[in-house]
């Protein structure tokens, strides 16, 4: 964590999350990911590395996937932001948490949050992706446990079943 | 035999569903009032004496709280096995990112700076980094030799044997430090109150290593200290037994500051200060007959263990065990012995031991192969283990394994032969090098030698008021599913829905201790006492007349109610028992090594860049003979992840060490293999069986660790046609080796 604080005043930042308005008080070179997590209580995104390596923050800005360790807050303002949590409507799970609950693609699941939401990326920007494509799409977030493999056939089984996936981004 | 309802299938998993929706809690969610953070003051020298410490200007001081060394309660040390690696160093240091200071703060951003302004003065002392400086004894760094315990496995009269030999056959191979990786990094959260005493909350393996610790440290009675896991991002052994370092450091600050304290480490603390696999070096000299029959050798197995004793003496113990691989061996001596270093102690990473000395043992059998003139293939059947013949341990082979027919399928569906072939026609032309290899091992399951009698496991099942059934144990849930299979296994064993069973998370105020989870010991050790214990609920009931034999699930729920609301808690316990014929001679290092062994045969088929001198894995088959499989897309699960480590262990993943400090600790410049680096990794199982485990399962958790990195190497000489005895193999290694060949651009063209 760094302290940006002698150099900018904590100021109000609008941004949606999941669908809902938020306005938050921060510094604006305050990361993204410290937000979520800090201020607005959404731990689902994890700090794996703080340097945007391992993808575990990884969050949807506007539809773009965007590590939250690297976005100073002030980027997100006015932005809608999706995170693991925005996923599950009223219980019911997205078809890739269905598909990665079924096909063993989360072991520890720390990786998991920030890996689905890649796959969501891949998905809106590649409804049927080849398996190359789904490792490429992938290849931003890092898993120590899987080998990805099931993580693999977990988004090729959610693109079987859905010729597009559902946001809410 | 009855047909089993639940073991052996791919049940959902129980820690399943709050992994995806983000809702699980790892450590770092979680908040607690009034919380302070915690940061680590670390060595900056490698050895050293410490002769003054100065708080720098322009720091709040008084806002933050201080814990040296003097603030220990009790022992200054991190209670293990022995008793040498002090929790905050006092007087001196004996490795780089060693803990001296503890400092804790209201916000947690402050605390860089504050640690940066610390300036500590040292008297630097000599210091040592290799295996062969350790071994020159040039510095004693640690005890009276620099050695922190020696093995000696001596089978048969191999002094006999060079004389009979139609080949001698000598080799020196060695393998690099690993980091572990896990995503989450490693964190705690400690609590302390006079009456309830110190409550930890933490990313780990092991509770009650934790347990013992902290017992030690802060003089606190077992009713005083308790330890809860939170989820687990991640582990791989890397949460074995620095996590008590960790908990340590938050409890001593908890206790002075009065207010709880969390401590997280970043990235690069982490890769720097916590442990990794050993190094490893290992000698082979082996006499072999003119048919290729092994008549006996000597081996030569030393790790480094960094600067304190830790794990180093069981790692180097399952390592010397599996040195011999797979293979029948007339006579044996082999030699082991792990050194002390002056960097941050190594430790416990999947496979312990077994990865590095079963590298070695498959390299030294191509190496065999190509001195007597046989294939890869052809060497390893002739020397293969068969049931009746005794390991090196002497430990005689009771179960009907058939290695020969393990290989046989691993070559059929690897496609071995034809690969083979049209490689040898393919490399005579272009810019790539294609080649197989073929890796043969085994891996014990649970404590080696008397481990499992010394830990004497203790498991519980209880029956709920509503009617449910709770599996109690100490054994952590990381990644594997150990609550899904533990509860499978109970609901097998009670007859019971799979949805009425589930695991407790662990506590010790709320669990026994099942011992540490490791060593590929939770399915069939710990599995195993859950299957008893589960019976044991279920035999109490019928005793006391409550339930009938042959009852339904419902007569279950109705009696396990009745049970608890006239009598209160309901439970039943079950402590292990070692097997009768399980004998283990801690003296000789003879015996009974491990209840069980796993079996496999790896099949690796690899292409070199001839421009970027890269090596890539194309396919890679893993075929494993692992006892019954209770839920196969966990166990599968499992054996990709293992190979996907072991390849990054073999050709990406490098600690680059001065002076005893790795230099690049950052995901950014240490590498491990991406979605996009991984070839398709094809899993078969065989299943034999195992009547010392949970419905016949043996470990699998570590198996797949000790494979896939002689397997590559094996095939990346097949490719070249050069020999690589090391590893990591990065492109710069190839480049160097390749050096005398012709520039490539010009073959390239050729084609």
């Amino acid at each position: 964590m760094t302290d940006f604080r002698d150099k900018h005043a904590k100021g109000e930042i609008s941004l949606t999350v999941n669908g809902e308005p938020k306005k938050v008080r921060a510094y604006p070179m305050e990361r993204l990911l410290d937000v979520l997590r800090l201020e607005l209580g959404l731990t689902g995104a994890k700090e794996g590395c703080g340097e945007g390596e391992c993808g575990s923050c990884s969050v949807l800005m506007d539809g773009a996937l965007v590590n939250s360790c690297l976005v100073p807050v002030l980027q997100a303002a006015g932005t809608s932001i999706v995170t693991i949590e925005g996923l599950a409507v009223g219980g019911a799970l997205h078809v890739l948490q269905e598909t990665f609950l079924e096909c063993g693609g989360a072991q520890c699941g720390i990786c998991t949050p920030g890996m689905i939401l890649a796959a969501v990326h891949l998905l809106n920007g590649t409804p049927q992706p080849t398996m190359d494509e789904i490792r490429e799409g992938l290849s931003g977030n890092l898993c120590r446990c899987t080998g990805y493999t099931q993580i693999l056939e977990a988004v090729a089984e959610a693109a079987r079943r859905r010729s597009t996936v559902r946001t809410t981004a | 035999m009855n047909i089993e309802r639940i073991v052996g299938k791919s049940v959902p998993r129980k820690e399943g569903r709050e992994k995806v929706t983000g809702e699980s809690q790892y450590v770092d969610d979680m908040v607690l009032p009034n919380m302070l953070f915690g940061a680590t003051v670390r060595s900056q020298i490698p050895r050293g004496r410490i002769r003054n410490i100065t708080f720098g200007p322009g720091i709040a001081w008084d806002k933050f709280v201080v814990v040296s060394a003097k603030d220990i309660p009790g022992k200054n040390c991190i209670a293990l096995i022995g008793e040498d690696q002090p929790c905050l160093a006092s007087d001196s240091v004996n490795h780089p990112e060693e803990p001296i200071l503890l400092l804790a703060h209201p916000d947690r951003s402050l605390l860089p700076q504050a640690v940066a302004a610390i300036a500590i003065d040292y008297e630097p002392l000599p210091a040592i980094f290799t295996i062969e400086e350790s071994e020159r004894r040039s510095e004693i760094i640690w005890g009276e030799d620099n050695l922190f315990k020696t093995y000696l496995i001596d089978k048969g009269d191999v002094d006999a044997v060079w004389e009979k030999a139609a080949y001698i056959v000598e080799g020196e191979y060695s393998t690099g430090a690993q980091e572990q990786l896990y995503i989450e990094t490693n964190g705690m959260i400690a609590a302390f109150d006079a009456v309830q005493g110190i409550t930890v909350w933490g990313s780990l393996q092991c509770p009650y290593y934790i347990h013992k610790a902290l017992m030690a440290l802060c003089n606190l009675p077992a009713e005083k200290v308790r330890v809860v896991q939170m989820e687990t991002g991640g582990a791989f052994g890397g949460k074995e037994e620095y996590p008590s370092m960790i908990a340590g450091h938050a409890a001593l600050l908890a206790i002075k500051a009065g207010r709880p304290v969390k401590i997280i480490y970043d990235r690069m603390e982490d890769m720097a200060a916590t442990t990794k696999r050993h190094p490893s070096r290992t000698r082979h000299r082996t006499a072999v007959s003119r048919d290729g029959k092994i008549l006996g050798g000597e081996i030569d197995f030393t790790i480094d263990g960094g600067a304190y004793a830790t794990l180093s003496s069981v790692v180097l113990s399952r390592g010397v065990i599996h040195a011999g691989g797979p293979y029948y061996w007339p006579s044996v001596r082999i030699r082991a012995k792990a050194i002390a270093t002056n960097a941050p102690p190594h430790g416990a990473f999947r496979g312990f031991g077994a990865p590095q000395s079963l590298f070695a043992m498959e390299r030294h059998m191509d190496r065999i192969a190509q001195t007597v003139g046989l294939s890869p293939v052809e060497i390893r059947r002739r020397n293969f283990l068969q049931p009746g013949q005794a390991t090196t341990t002497e430990q005689v082979l009771r179960e009907p394994i058939d290695l020969g027919a393990l290989l046989d399928r691993a070559l059929e569906v690897s496609d071995y032969h034809a690969r083979k072939r049209n490689f040898a026609k393919q490399n005579q032309v272009g810019i790539s090098r294609k080649g197989m290899g073929i890796a043969a091992f085994l891996h014990g399951a649970g404590f080696t030698g008397s481990g499992e009698r010394y830990l004497s496991s203790v498991v519980g099942v209880e029956g709920c008021a509503d009617g449910s059934v709770r599996v109690l144990v100490s054994s952590t849930e990381f990644g594997q599913g150990t609550k899904t299979v533990l509860s499978q296994i109970a609901a097998e064993a009670l007859g019971l829905p799979y949805e009425n069973v589930s695991t407790a998370q662990p506590d010790t105020l709320e669990v026994p201790n099942s011992g540490p989870t490791v060593a590929s010991r939770t399915v069939m050790v710990v599995g195993k006492l859950v299957q008893s214990a589960a019976l044991g609920i279920a035999q109490t009931l019928i005793t006391s007349g409550l339930l009938r034999e042959g009852y339904s699930a419902e007569e279950f729920h109705a009696a396990c109610k009745q049970q608890v609301a006239e009598h209160g808690q309901f439970r039943s316990w079950s402590r292990y028992e070692a097997p009768s014929g399980i004998l283990w001679d801690d003296q000789a290092y003879r015996g009974e090594a491990y209840a069980a062994f796993a079996w496999a045969v790896y099949v690796a088929e690899v292409t070199v860049d001839l421009t970027t001198y890269s090596a890539s894995v194309d396919d890679f088959v893993a075929l494993q003979e692992v006892g019954k499989v209770l839920h196969p897309l966990l166990a599968r699960g499992q054996i990709i992840g293992g190979v996907a480590q072991g390849i990054g262990f073999s050709l990406y993943e490098k600690v680059v060490w001065q002076n005893g400090r790795m230099q690049n600790g950052q995901m950014t410049n240490y590498i491990m293999p991406t979605s996009s680096d991984l070839p398709p990794i094809r899993v078969f199982f065989e299943e034999l069986g195992n009547i010392h485990g949970a419905y016949g399962a043996k470990g699998i958790g570590e198996l797949p660790m000790d494979g896939p990195a002689p397997a590559i190497v094996n095939a990346v000489e097949d490719a070249l046609g050069v020999r690589f005895d090391s590893i990591p193999l990065l492109p710069e290694d190839i480049m160097d080796a390749l050096g005398a060949m012709p520039p490539i651009g010009a073959t390239g063209r050729d084609r």
